[in-house]
């Protein structure tokens, strides 16, 4: 690894602890963001002549918190701090805040920070921008090729959004053991949002949108490695690894969609399996079920069979049915429905998912799996009805080619039968 | 004589590799142990998961406890482990040298010489 590597790797890990100890001092963002900016600028220029610093986060924001005092002193013209050659190589006073800002606080500090971009007045799609620009330090250009928009309008975006969190006003003060766990909720739920983001895309849109799964899976641990005994957060970050884990085998070499079944399951990672089902076990052992353990160890019955036809349905329904108690949601019951499919047939599922139409007339995914039960029944002609239905709804090129595919199936078995019939 | 050398490093740091990263340090790790594992010198050698993942069993009032962690209170964690049959501790030294030289993580290589070996036929 080359010694710039080196230094962007060290900054980026300890930009969320450097960032949120920066915006407690200066309880302001954008003060926060640019005194570490300039400690950054001062770390390419210092870490290649000096060696790298033992506690890189610790240098940044002693240096950070430096040179934002000094921007402030500037402008009331007094004296500048003196320069951090002079004071970074004070080992002493590196450890010493090193120390003063250990364990706990540290904690606080990043969940604040996280916890700020979740703000529940901002739209998803805003929150993941801006965590990814604060909290990640992505670049603008790179987040708005993720969401697929120009870089002035993701600018301006990220603009209105901080502003917005700075009217709200940050929470600064050391948050209680109900509001630690409540802001802890809010900010796994936004790391899943990144994930999946990442996830559900467009074919051919995959390599620009990959990173995002990347980014949700280091906030992910991030959380873990805060909060080490925290089932739910186990949950997340094994439901994340186990879902990605997949992602070599989800586009074929045309950048369609592979579906689970039919994908080449020697291309899922197997270390990001190993770590998922390991931490699948650990937050089991808890006793504390939650709606991420549930789904993480429904992507663990998957992991664990070699071939689909292993999959062990039955207990996938089971989960399901534990997930539908837990958040009661159509989409759920949708989910649950495939695995009904598998282990009673494809009536009971399809009673199953009847009641639902109403509530999911507008999703592609009832149709599709709709259709897809119709056909199996042999009712050719409402399987039909259902997926031009579901193309009509398509979200995507690889789901609306993913229908067409069944609908010439039908239309290949429906001449076939005519063929038969006449030949009769 | 037998030694362990043991990996410590911060697993933030080690976490935050990309793939790409990740790849080179251990392809470049491999290389090191070729020479030694050619003149069979070489013993078992792991990675582990990280901490995050890992469970302890302690022995509280006479009870075995089983509790998450170990936690990271240090800024270094237990990440892995070599073994090497050397002559002399210098032996020892040099390897875990030459696997520092590759290893941009900045940890340190604690080398312990073995006092009981039992190597399992468990598959790896």
């Amino acid at each position: 690894m080359t010694e710039l590597a080196w230094i962007s790797n060290a900054i980026s890990t300890a930009r969320p602890q450097a960032m949120g100890a920066l915006l407690r001092y200066f309880r302001d963002l954008d003060a926060a963001e640019e005194a570490f900016q300039d400690a950054c600028l001062r770390a390419l220029k210092n870490w290649p002549k000096n060696g790298p610093p033992r506690d890189p986060a610790a240098w940044l924001i002693f240096v950070g918190r430096n040179s934002g005092i000094d921007a402030v002193r500037k402008r009331s013209k007094q004296a500048p701090l003196p320069e951090e050659d002079q004071i970074s190589d004070l080992e002493d006073a590196e450890s010493d805040i090193a120390e003063r800002l250990d364990g706990a606080h540290y904690r606080d500090d990043i969940l604040r920070l996280l916890f700020i971009c979740c703000h529940p007045d901002l739209p998803a799609t805003q929150q993941i921008a801006v965590a990814l620009r604060i909290v990640s330090g992505i670049t603008v250009k790179q987040i708005a090729r993720a969401f697929l928009v120009g870089e002035s309008a993701m600018e301006q975006r990220i603009t209105r959004a901080k502003a917005r969190i700075a009217d709200a006003g940050v929470p600064f003060e050391t948050p209680g053991a109900v509001e630690r766990s409540e802001r802890l909720a809010a900010v796994a739920a936004m790391v899943y949002l990144i994930f999946n983001e990442g996830y559900s895309t467009n074919s051919g849109e995959a390599p620009a949108r990959a990173p995002l799964c990347e980014e949700a899976i280091r906030l992910a641990r991030l959380l873990l490695r805060l909060f080490q005994t925290e089932p739910e957060i186990m949950g997340l970050t094994a439901l994340l690894l186990l879902q990605h884990a997949r992602a070599p085998a989800r586009f074929d070499d045309s950048g369609e969609i592979v579906l689970l079944e039919d994908q080449d399951r020697s291309l899922w990672s197997r270390k990001m399996i190993d770590e998922g089902l390991a931490l699948v076990d650990k937050a089991l052992r808890h006793q504390k079920p939650g709606p991420y353990q549930v789904q993480a160890a429904i992507a663990a019955l998957h992991a664990r069979a070699a071939k689909p036809e292993d999959t062990d349905w039955t207990e996938i329904d089971l989960l399901y049915s534990l997930l539908e108690q837990m958040q009661p949601s159509p989409v759920i019951t949708l989910n649950r429905a495939v695995a009904v499919a598998k282990v009673r047939g494809p009536e009971a599922a399809l009673a199953m998912i009847e009641p639902l139409g109403e509530r999911l007339s507008g999703y592609f995914h009832f149709f599709g799996l709709k259709g897809g039960l119709l056909m199996q029944l042999g009712r050719g002609e409402e399987a039909r009805v259902a997926f031009d239905r579901a193309i009509a709804l398509a979200n995507t090129a690889a789901e609306a080619a993913h229908i067409r595919m069944h609908i010439d199936r039908l239309i290949k078995d429906g001449a076939a039968k005519a063929t038969a019939k006449t030949a009769r | 004589m037998l030694y362990a050398i043991l990996c410590y490093a911060s697993e933030d740091v080690v976490c935050s590799w990309s793939k790409e990263q990740d790849e080179e340090v251990m392809a470049n790790l491999l290389n090191v142990q070729e020479k030694y594992a050619q003149a069979g010198r070489l013993g078992p050698v792991a990675r582990l998961l990280p901490t995050t993942a890992a469970t302890t069993l302690r022995k509280v009032k006479g009870e075995a406890v089983v509790i998450d962690g170990p936690f990271a209170e240090t800024k270094e964690q237990f990440l892995g482990f070599y073994t090497l049959e050397c002559a002399d501790l210098d032996e020892a030294v040099e390897f875990a040298r030459e696997l520092s030289e590759v290893n941009p993580s900045g940890g340190s290589y604690e080398i312990r010489p073995v006092s009981v070996f039992n190597p399992s036929k468990a598959a790896a």
